[in-house]
């Protein structure tokens, strides 16, 4: 491969889900022998453009062209591994029923016929020897019962494994998440071997350091597209946060909120388990929002609040807004008016009986009140958007008698108009005296917030008031300052 | 995960533990069982039985449920005494026009994205009512050559056992050690995984579910070859045995953890602990019970294993 032809070219590539637009024209070129750093706040666009580097998304517009050809038209994922793409996907892609061994024959076709057990022993033994020596994994051993960190390194040795076809490209997408330290500088400099040897490789991490390390140029995306590309060397930390955050402050319109921190009693009290981590307080009347990367206890936090769990102390009851609509949210079956009332069903009672006309006026009454687009609430609750779903959701929990609400990052994939009404709502529900616990991983949100804490791995790191809450401070405090 | 005794290894000892705890309580019992010809009345019915739960395996090995087998080894069963024996090309036709109905439920399923279990539940009717159409009333003929074969008297070691061991040593080399075998198992494990790897979850599911039917066919014509006669109802039971085999083998209902040879066990042990509880003069009302009690402590037996395990 010679220097003057890129491996990869992806040219103004689009994706949009629904109504959220998460990738906005896209070109970025990837070239033989070195190693392209990815990083981005949550949602900024860089698992999905992996994902459509890797055939798993095939993109609205653009074009995609690997070693010379051009394979926009027949992206899967067999075609991109085909052109010698790899990737070694966030959430593990083993079988763990399983053995090492043979996790290796499914991802190499090639490895069949007699005696393959021992080719493929030998295929990922080698590898793993290579990327990660010492690693005390044997390839019969059955990968659900290696440790989360082990299996980790088995994804990523059997990505880097050859067999008839190439590695030309790997993807790493956060593959450090769940190495400790000395895996993890293993795994780096064998990406460094790798790319010195000729390959090609996209690392995503949250980690800047790595980042910075390892890499030889560095994409930062923000908003499903590439703001800033650069050699690593003329990045820094700062430089780096600051790229990821928008560029210009919003002017602060809600300076002029009454601080309700000094007067209201604390109904919420909460610590995470995390060492050192610092105490969460929720005033009656406040919204506070817990921010932070995706996964770093947010939602443990919340789901102790829901439960009344002996770590947090509650004073009164809570309603839940479950973020993952299709698991924790609506019921698929049922009608609008039975998903928004079913949390308000003590109401209703006429002995042991509902009474449905009651249930169903209520239904009715919020559907307006919230401005649920439907002609009628008995449709099924499928026959929503998933905005207008949420909005359901939404009802449901604002409908019910609980003095405090917790959200579980409740906008995700919600459009824009959809969630100017509902911080609106949840605005005016506040000042009503109900008490808001608001995880989200969108900056625009924390704006509507009272106080802000930050989350990271598991603990709480910083407690910003709002008349501290900038999105600098809020990055700087979710990523790791040693890192 | 070091020796004889950790909880992997046990709870893989499990299936063929409590088969030879159930055969020296028979033995005890019963003392002329332990002899060639009582062995043969012994295990003889376990074949079939042993065939059913191979098939059912065969499902729950890409988390699907099989609750027709029952009915479709008895209309297999039917077949086999009427057409097969009076028209042979006409039954070979119908048998292998069964197999392909197998692997186009297992298409429909896969497709569609039905839950099997209704499905299944659905056809178990079509088969009985197929079988009722086939055979009206009981009757029907086993062929010649599978009679010979069910009632084989191999020297020193009796046919049961012969086929009991040929049955899971086959099995288990096309579905634990082939290459193939792996690929098809990993659907069960992680289908999304297989299916970035450039693997037909289609393909996969649909040969599954045409090893299911191949297997519920040898039942039916091992069954016939036993009873020499066959009748609508004469498998129904089969459903239920097979579901329990491959679990009491320790195979799970989800993430494509299954044993062949487990699954022979597991339908042997059902098989013997009906006549363990004969030998007991247990009244045959309470029979059914009892063996559910044996499946619920060998269960428990097996989760307490699990739960040692979960703790280290």
């Amino acid at each position: 491969m010679t220097k003057d032809a890129p491996v990869v070219v992806l040219n103004g590539v689009e994706k949009s889900f629904g109504a959220v637009q998460a990738l906005r024209g896209v070109s970025l070129e990837l070239w033989a022998g070195e190693c392209l750093g990815l990083v981005g706040h949550n949602g900024a666009g860089k698992s999905t453009l992996m994902n459509v580097l890797s055939g798993n998304l095939v993109p609205d517009t653009g074009r995609i062209e690997v070693a010379g050809s051009d394979i926009t038209d027949r992206l899967t994922p067999q075609n991109a591994t085909r052109h010698g793409v790899r990737c070694v996907y966030q959430e593990l892609s083993l079988c763990p029923n399983l053995s090492v061994a043979e996790n290796a024959r499914i991802t190499h076709p090639s490895i069949s016929g007699p005696g393959w057990r021992r080719r493929a022993r030998a295929l990922i033994g080698g590898m793993l020897d290579t990327v990660f020596p010492g690693h005390g994994i044997s390839a019969d051993d059955i990968v659900g019962d290696l440790s989360i960190a082990k299996r980790q390194m088995v994804e990523i040795a059997r990505s880097f494994a050859v067999t008839t076809t190439e590695a030309r490209v790997v993807i790493l997408d956060e593959p450090t998440s769940s190495l400790d330290a000395v895996a993890a500088t293993k795994l780096l400099s064998h990406v460094r071997r790798y790319v010195e040897a000729g390959g090609s490789c996209v690392l995503i991490s949250h980690l800047l350091g790595e980042i910075l390390e390892t890499s030889d140029r560095i994409a930062v995306m923000r908003d499903g597209g590439v703001v800033e590309l650069d050699d690593a060397e003329h990045f820094n930390r700062d430089s780096l946060v600051a790229a990821m955050g928008s560029v210009a402050e919003d002017a602060r319109d809600s300076a002029d909120r009454p601080v309700i921190r000094d007067s209201a009693p604390i109904v919420v009290e909460a610590r995470p388990k995390a060492p050192d981590s610092l105490a969460l307080a929720a005033h009656q009347g406040e919204v506070v929002g817990l921010a932070g990367l995706s996964g770093q206890g947010q939602t443990e936090l919340i789901v102790d609040v829901f439960d009344h769990a002996s770590g947090a102390q509650v004073e009164g009851s809570v309603a839940l807004v479950a973020g993952d609509r299709q698991t924790d949210g609506v019921f698929p079956l049922w009608s609008i008016a039975d998903n928004i009332s079913v949390g308000s069903l003590q109401r209703f009672l006429r002995g042991i009986l509902i009474d449905q006309t009651q249930a169903r006026d209520f239904a009715d009454e919020w559907r307006q009140r919230i401005g649920i687009r439907t002609p009628d609430v008995d449709d099924p609750i499928l026959s929503l958007s998933g905005g207008n779903q949420q909005k359901a959701l939404f009802a449901r929990a604002l409908g019910s008698s609980a003095e405090i609400i917790v959200m579980d990052d409740p906008m995700r994939g919600v459009d824009v108009g959809t969630k100017q009404e509902v911080y609106g709502m949840i605005r005016d529900e506040a000042a009503q005296g109900r008490t808001f616990l608001w995880y989200t991983t969108e900056m625009d949100e924390l704006r509507n917030c009272d106080h802000v804490y930050v989350f990271r791995e598991g603990g709480i790191v910083a407690d910003l008031p709002r008349a501290e809450m900038t999105e600098e401070r809020v990055l700087h405090a979710s990523f790791r300052a040693d890192a | 995960m070091n020796g004889l005794f950790s909880p992997r290894m046990l709870r893989s000892l499990l299936p063929p533990l409590s088969l030879a705890v159930l055969l020296i309580a028979i033995f005890y019992l019963q003392p002329r069982t332990m002899s060639y010809f009582g062995l043969n009345l012994l295990l003889n019915l376990a074949i079939p039985i042993a065939l059913a739960t191979i098939a059912q395996m065969f499902v729950l090995c890409v988390n699907e449920l099989d609750l027709s087998i029952g009915g479709f080894v008895s209309l297999v069963a039917c077949i086999t005494a009427t057409w097969l024996y009076d028209t042979p090309l006409l039954g070979i036709a119908a048998l292998i026009g069964l197999v392909a109905v197998y692997a186009a439920l297992g298409a429909l399923i896969h497709l569609r994205n039905l839950p099997s279990i209704v499905v299944t539940l659905g056809m178990s009717f079509v088969w009985l009512g197929l079988a009722v159409l086939v055979l009206p009333t009981p009757g029907g003929k086993a062929p010649e050559y599978i009679r010979t074969l069910m009632t084989l008297k191999p020297p020193g070691i009796p046919f049961p056992i012969i086929a009991s061991v040929v049955i899971a040593i086959v099995v288990h080399i096309l579905l634990m050690r082939s290459a193939w075998g792996t690929v098809l198992r990993g659907a069960g494990g992680n289908p999304r995984s297989l299916e970035r790897a450039g693997w037909s979850l289609l393909r996969i599911k649909m040969i599954m579910f045409a090893l299911a039917g191949f297997f519920g066919v040898l039942s039916g014509m091992a069954l016939v070859g036993l009873t020499t006669s066959a009748d609508a109802n004469i498998a129904l039971r089969y459903t239920l045995l097979s579901i329990a085999g491959v679990i009491l083998g320790g195979g799970e209902f989800v993430g494509g953890r299954v044993s062949p040879i487990g699954a022979v066990i597991g339908a042997v042990t059902l098989a013997l602990a009906g006549s363990f509880l004969s030998f007991l003069r247990l009244n045959p009302d309470w029979q059914i019970g009892a063996q559910g009690a044996i499946l619920i402590i060998v269960l428990a037996l097996r989760i307490l294993i699990s739960r040692t395990e979960a703790k280290r």
